[in-house]
């Protein structure tokens, strides 16, 4: 019987699907639109994308999000490996417990919060060390990283619980050594779930707007902080073109990957 | 020689290193904020007092809980923002649940094919930036915007509808941008859900009500907590919706703080506020998970 699903489910999971797609599809169309103005149509054009290729601030916000987005999902994604081995492999150990607060704590601080501390530390360490002077692209990936890894680590920890511990038993018994081991054996398997976090923590980096904003400096407005001045400045239209472009681009990389992921999985999909 | 160092250190290696970084970068912070919601302002930079100053060769203290009195004098400013968050963000959740969960079933029970392709569906609008989403939103429930001229074309209404800076933004914002979170937890436990027991009640002659309420309902429930809790917690402190989409009836803790912080420059007072929301959020939910962690220690031992 619930083999089938009810049309009244489906309906409900339709109006859903409209709520995520209808804006979407609005701000893509427009991005074409010849008018200033959002709700007039007034012919196509690629003026706003030619308008957006030639406005240095957004692009240069965008290289500055990219560059951030990368270096702290590199940093969350080798902490949260880390967190997550201490709390699959190494069993009961001192400090289990504050390092299982302290990684899931930042899941449930509301940004402005991580914001504000974050910002109040750097300038306490700044007066204390010296260190860090003012604060740029580097204040905002120490921030991004610290709480990316705590996501990463939710994400490959559930993997290695799954993995299979018979394999690295039967390499242990062939007197493979630990770092062979995790070398060819442990980091294969996890792999998806390392890129998954990777992933997760790129994207959670390249939205944030809250968190930048605490802790960026002069001239090191991101992508989502320049968005953010000028969407309430009022309606851009280079806004709409620059939008829809992220979303082609996410979509070509998300749907690559899961071409990837699902041809990698061909006894799953028969079943 | 580094294969001996990392051999007998590695282990401790690993567990101090995340340890170190979350108690500098995490820990540390949250202290601080702590000892500035007791400071006074001042004018300079920064715009606080030290809490502790030495002068001649002795340590003062110069606390105050002024920035905590403030809270409770203006206590409707502040008050309201709090009722209105818990408020703005409890609906908003139940909305999300509402859409989310029939999502979350239909992805669980279709062909493998159509099951990628829905899960893509949900997945990339998680992966494109929100804020860009809720600038897309604007353009639709503006006064000038895609809705009010579609109707004002079709002769429905005369004068355009106003819907930007009410609740209703404030929750088209929520669901927009908290929706896939939603679903990603109750899609887990739904595709985990055994058949053959759906089965067996129906041939027992439940109806499919009976089937729901008494079956699928109570074992999709940790994924309907989980997903909750991912919905209402980054709700409550929200700040860009409320900014963007929402009016001064629609204030909410985060916009409070991002005010007292950014245009009023009151740094202890936007202390103070962030103490009160962790007051309000985390406290509750990690003292939940605490207990968690402790029965779960509890059975391994």
């Amino acid at each position: 019987m619930f083999r089938s699903v009810p049309w009244q489910v489906k309906c409900l999971a339709i109006v859903g699907f409209g709520l995520l797609y209808v804006p979407i599809m609005v701000m893509f169309i427009y991005s074409f639109n010849e008018s200033k103005l959002v709700s007039v149509w007034a012919g196509f054009s690629f003026k706003w994308y030619a308008a957006l290729a030639g406005n240095e601030q957004l692009l240069g916000a965008l290289g500055k999000s990219l560059t951030i987005a990368f270096w702290s999902a590199n940093l969350s994604t080798i902490f949260g490996m880390l967190i997550a081995i201490c709390f699959v492999r190494f069993g009961r150990f001192r400090g289990r417990l504050a390092l299982s607060l302290l990684s899931s704590a930042p899941l449930v601080m509301p940004e402005v919060v991580t914001g504000l501390s974050l910002l109040l530390l750097f300038i306490a360490m700044e007066g204390l060390f010296g260190w860090p002077s003012g604060r740029g692209i580097d204040t905002i990936i120490i921030a991004h990283a610290t709480f990316g890894m705590c996501f990463t680590a939710v994400v490959i920890q559930a993997r290695l619980r799954d993995m299979d511990k018979d394999i690295e038993e039967a390499a242990r018994d062939l007197g493979a050594r630990q770092p062979y081991i995790f070398l060819s054996i442990t980091l294969p398997v996890i792999a998806p779930a390392i890129l998954a976090g990777w992933l997760l923590a790129f994207t959670l980096s390249f939205d944030d707007l809250v968190i930048a904003s605490f802790v960026s400096g002069p001239g090191s407005s991101t992508l989502p902080i320049v968005v953010f001045s000028k969407v309430r400045l009022g309606v851009t239209p280079e806004i709409n073109a620059i939008g829809s472009l992220i979303i082609l681009g996410v979509s070509f990389f998300v749907i690559i990957a899961s071409l990837i992921y699902y041809r990698s999985q061909p006894k799953q999909a028969d079943r | 020689m580094l294969t001996g160092f990392l051999k007998h250190y590695g282990r401790r290696i690993v567990i101090t290193l995340p340890l170190l970084w979350l108690g500098v970068f995490f820990l540390l912070p949250l202290l601080e904020i702590l000892q500035v919601s007791f400071s006074e302002a001042r004018r300079g930079v920064p715009p606080f007092k030290p809490l502790w100053e030495f002068e001649s060769g002795q340590f003062f203290f110069q606390g105050t809980v002024e920035n905590y009195l403030l809270l409770l004098d203006y206590w409707e400013d502040y008050f309201g923002p709090v009722l209105n968050s818990l408020r703005l963000a409890f609906i908003s959740t139940l909305i999300c649940l509402v859409f989310a969960y029939p999502m979350a079933w239909w992805i669980a029970r279709s062909q493998p094919q159509f099951r990628l392709i829905l899960l893509i569906l949900v997945l990339l609008p998680f992966w494109t930036s929100s804020l860009v989403r809720l600038y897309a939103l604007i353009g639709i429930l503006n006064t000038n915007g895609f809705i009010n001229n579609a109707l004002i074309w079709l002769g429905l209404i005369d004068s355009p509808l106003r819907m930007m800076q009410t609740d209703l933004s404030v929750y088209l914002g929520m669901v927009l941008t908290y929706l896939p979170l939603m679903i990603l937890p109750l899609y887990a436990s739904l595709s985990r859900l055994d058949d053959s027991l759906v089965e067996a009640a129906a041939d027992l002659g439940a109806k499919s009500g009976q089937i729901f309420l008494t079956i699928i309902l109570p074992l999709s429930l940790p994924g309907v907590i989980a997903g909750c809790l991912l919905v209402f917690i980054p709700a409550v402190g929200e700040f860009v919706i409320p900014a963007l989409l929402g009016g001064p009836d629609q204030l909410m803790l985060g916009k409070v703080l991002w005010t007292e912080f950014f245009r009023n420059r009151d740094w202890p007072v936007a202390s103070a506020i962030a103490i009160l929301l962790l007051l309000v959020v985390t406290l509750p939910i990690l003292y939940a998970r605490y207990q968690d962690v402790q029965e779960d220690e509890r059975e391994t031992r």
